[in-house]
């Protein structure tokens, strides 16, 4: 174990942070400059350098998670800590990748401030100095199972962000949201391509739970000799992927598309985010990280 | 934008897909029509009335609603303890609150994931699920064995249109199309005028296959999960475990479980090693290794093994696992006149990450009274300021018993099972020990001897022991199978895209014309790249790009 490389993993940790809170101020910047042209005006300067900050934050806090890893010669996902800490840059990581794909800089806002909120509540409450991994926690199916729980957490968190700006589109195209503070919700494409780009974003992170599940399930059959016991945290596993397949439905079924079906793709995110904070905090059960 | 177009009110459908979703809704479906179809109740007799149920539980608005009721109604699993996983914390909530627990166990909260309420819920939505499979499934089986569809009257609507000269003449350009199209994977048929083809059949392919899966696995659990058992054992090293009934210190069989099935096998124990790592002085140990060394002997011979924490043993037609693991110190009991009266590692139980443990030894015979001794084991015994004995290391490094002995009636004829771990002082008498002046602690060799020329009690050894647990689950390799299967069909069914083309002949005289027409089931934005890529490779090789390749 390396313990200066586990300093520098934390300070990167704190700059990443300052440098998420910069791009985030600069994402709400620019959609206030839009709201107060009416949406008209093209994406702002303001938005390329948030963008660019976003990207240069996201670089910091590869450098957080690779440090960390290295420091404790494992995979950095063994405590809520660095649970946190990868999941939120893999929730990054998710989200520019999209760029690539579809412009959807105007959730910025939600996805930088979201970050940085995660950043600073797993560091401020859940910091603990780098240990080795208790004999439970250790195999390859452990990793698998992070790994892509990770991984749709990025997707449930992106897919979350258009879910929302979709059920504010879709109020604000029938004339309910008017109002000057609203305006800048014209630069922002129409509910329905809101929800089909949510979609297909959401069922990559179902796809990946579903995995999570799977190898979860296998990992447990190895750690305690079952492969389901209906323990704390699996109970919320499966709780989050049948909401994530009532959303699927929803969205194939007349009637269900749209807003009920972004409403339930919201509740099934607040799961994601109530399995990871208030389930691994107070609840009991076989999953409880050591020393949190 | 592309996708915008399709799930616009009255896009394009094709006949036999509109006829597909009969019996659930379609993803094409105008996304504002609540009030079209709302379900009305029935107006006829008793038949129509099941027909009406039986099509409002297979609709898939039901099926969101039972899903999402699914989900909600596992809540309480997590809140409440479950006495399928966490028993001892059903006893704490008992005990902490009678009342609640009476109204909660009322409600089945304490068995929230078989209780009534849960069960009905899957198995309402597992029936909706199989009358929704049972007509997808004929009727895509009716699709895969026909021919592409007809194309539509209306070409300006379908949202992919080209033309392109038919270069080298109809037939030959028609052809070309054709083969590229069967490169491409679509079902093409060729009439007189024209060409319709057809790809993405593994879209309902696979969602039937992972839907079927699932079903699969609901019924594996039913039917093969009451031949299941488990049990538990404690293993000292030198000990052999065999496999039978009597062996377990608990077994928990399902419910068409036999004796028969149990495996003739035996297992011991040669030893057990931890390891544990330290960051820093002032930080707590922590256990990095557990490591067994077994001798299995069944069938086959006897061999080797060795069992780690996540790493299970295969034995007979079941698996063994590491759950836990102690000290189990060897205690020596002898009458006034040396006669050995009891010898045996005597399994302690840890209480702290430092392995303080707690152990009870009972003598009900060979000496004048029955005598009882309450432990502690500390495997690197410290003096605390306080005068009282700590662990501060997991590790052998000093290790010390203190006993609390008692005289009396152990309780032991009384027929009852005792619990080997507890010692019922009440009727006893302490003769030596905590507050007796007389203090027990036992280093490795140490003899005590006991007041009133009763005998003496030696800690003449130290063996460490492992909890094992040993299962057999018959419900795992069709649960394996299902999701496998799952996993699958959902990996080919959202990756695949369901496409039609169409090529109809126009123009004529000397530039004749092929009209190319496409469209897409739901959302398909990259139609158009797809489709334009099949045009150009419809068109012939020209010569001098064939001398560049
Ligand atoms: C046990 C509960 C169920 C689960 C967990 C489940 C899960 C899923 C999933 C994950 C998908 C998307 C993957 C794919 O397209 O293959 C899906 C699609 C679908 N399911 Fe289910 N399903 C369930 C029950 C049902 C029931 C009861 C129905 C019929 C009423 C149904 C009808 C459909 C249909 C039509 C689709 C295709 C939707 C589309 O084209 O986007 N499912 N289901």
């Amino acid at each position: 174990m390396n313990y200066d490389l586990e300093s520098i993993s934390l300070v990167s940790t704190y700059s990443a942070m300052a440098v998420y809170a910069l791009s985030f101020i600069l994402f709400t910047v620019d959609l206030a400059g839009r709201a107060a042209t009416e949406g008209q005006s093209k994406p702002t300067r303001w938005l390329r350098a948030a963008m660019a900050l976003l990207t240069l934050g996201w670089l910091v806090h590869v450098v957080a998670v690779v440090t960390r890893a290295i420091s404790a010669n494992r995979v950095p996902w063994a405590n809520m800590y660095e649970f946190g800490l990868t999941a939120t840059a893999v929730l990054v990581a998710v989200f520019l990748g999209v760029t690539f794909w579809r412009d959807i800089r105007y959730v910025g806002a939600f996805i930088s401030g979201f970050a940085l909120l995660a950043l600073g509540i797993v560091t401020v409450n859940f910091y603990v100095t780098v240990v080795p991994l208790p004999p439970a926690l250790q195999g390859y199916w452990l990793i698998i199972h992070v790994c892509v729980a990770v991984l749709s957490t990025g997707f449930f968190a992106t897919g979350a962000a258009l879910s929302a700006a979709q059920l504010l589109q879709e109020s604000r195209e029938e004339g309910k949201l008017q109002g000057h503070s609203w305006r800048f919700l014209s630069a922002f494409p129409s509910s329905a391509e809101l929800e089909a780009l949510a979609y297909r974003i959401l069922v990559i992170g179902f796809v990946f739970w579903t995995f999570t599940l799977v190898a979860g399930a296998i990992w447990a059959q190895r750690a305690w000799g079952r492969y389901w016991g209906w323990d704390t945290k699996e109970v919320w596993t499966f709780i989050i992927w049948t909401l994530f397949a009532g959303y699927i439905h929803a969205r194939a079924t007349r009637g269900w598309r749209g807003r009920p079906a972004a409403i339930l793709s919201l509740i099934g995110f607040g799961a994601v985010v109530f399995n990871y904070s208030i389930v691994n905090i107070f609840f009991k059960g076989l999953h409880a990280y050591s020393g949190l | 934008m592309a996708s915008r177009r399709f799930s616009e009110p009255g896009a394009l459908q094709p006949v036999d897909l509109a006829d597909a979703t009969s019996d659930f809704d379609s993803p094409d479906a105008p996304r504002k029509n609540r009030l079209d179809a709302p379900i009305r109740g029935p107006k006829l007799g008793p038949f129509e009335f099941l027909r009406w149920g039986w099509r409002v539980l297979t609709s898939m608005r039901t099926a969101i609603i039972l899903m999402v009721l699914l989900a909600f109604a596992s809540i309480p699993g997590s809140l409440v303890p479950q006495r399928s996983s966490d028993p001892n914390g059903v006893i704490v909530f008992r005990n902490a609150d009678p009342e609640l627990f009476a109204v909660y166990d009322s409600f089945q909260l304490f068995d929230t994931f078989s209780s009534v309420w849960f069960s009905s819920i899957y198995v309402l939505l597992f029936v909706s699920l199989i009358g929704c499979i049972l007509p997808r499934s004929l009727h895509h089986w009716r699709i895969l064995r026909a021919e592409p569809a007809e194309s539509p009257d209306n070409w300006t609507r379908l949202p992919f249109r080209r033309d392109e000269l038919a270069t080298g003449g109809v037939g030959a350009a028609l052809s070309r199309a054709e083969s590229s199209l069967r490169r491409a994977r679509y079902r093409v048929v060729r009439d007189g005028s024209g060409i319709r083809a057809e790809f993405g059949y593994l879209r309902e392919t696979g969602n039937l296959v992972f839907h079927i899966a699932l079903v699969v696995i609901l019924v594996t659990l039913v039917v093969t999960g009451g031949y299941g058992w488990n049990g538990q054992r404690v293993i000292v090293e030198g000990q052999t475990f065999t496999n039978q009934l009597a062996s377990f210190d608990t077994f928990n069989p399902g419910a068409w479980f036999s004796e028969a099935q149990l495996e003739p096998y035996g297992v011991s124990l040669r030893s057990f090693t931890a390891g544990y790592n330290q960051r820093s002085p002032d930080d707590p140990w922590v256990p990095i290794d557990f490591t067994a060394e077994l001798t299995v002997t069944d069938d086959n011979g006897t061999s080797d093994a060795t069992l780690k924490v996540n790493e299970p043993l295969a034995v007979g037609n079941s698996q063994m696992y590491l759950l836990g693991n102690g000290y189990a110190p060897i205690i020596t009991v002898r009458d006034p006149d040396g006669v050995v009266v009891f010898e045996q590692p005597v399994v302690f139980l840890s209480q702290d990450s430092n392995l303080t443990s707690v152990g009870v030894v009972k003598v009900p015979d060979g000496l004048s009274e029955q005598v009882g001794m309450q432990g502690f084991f500390y495997p690197s015994a410290v003096e605390l300021d306080s005068g009282a004995l700590a662990s501060n290391n997991p590790e052998p490094t000093n290790p010390a018993v203190t006993f609390n002995i008692y005289t009396g009636d152990l309780g032991l004829d009384s027929g009852q099972t005792a619990n080997v771990f507890q010692l019922p002082t009440e009727d006893l008498t302490l003769i030596a020990g905590r507050n007796t002046g007389v203090d027990v602690v036992l280093t490795p060799g140490d003899v005590f001897t006991l007041p009133d020329g009763l005998g003496s009690v030696e800690f003449s050894g130290l063996r460490r022991f492992i909890g094992v647990e040993i299962r057999h689950d018959a419900t795992q390799s069709g649960v394996a199978f299902g999701a496998f299967f799952a996993i699958a069909g959902l990996l080919a069914s959202l990756g695949t895209r369901r496409r039609r083309v169409w090529i109809r002949v126009a123009g004529s005289g000397r530039t004749p014309k092929l009209e190319w027409g496409g469209m897409a089931r739901g959302d398909d934005p990259r139609l158009e790249v797809v489709l334009d890529k099949l045009v150009e490779r419809s068109r012939p090789i020209e010569p001098d790009k064939l001398g560049t390749k």
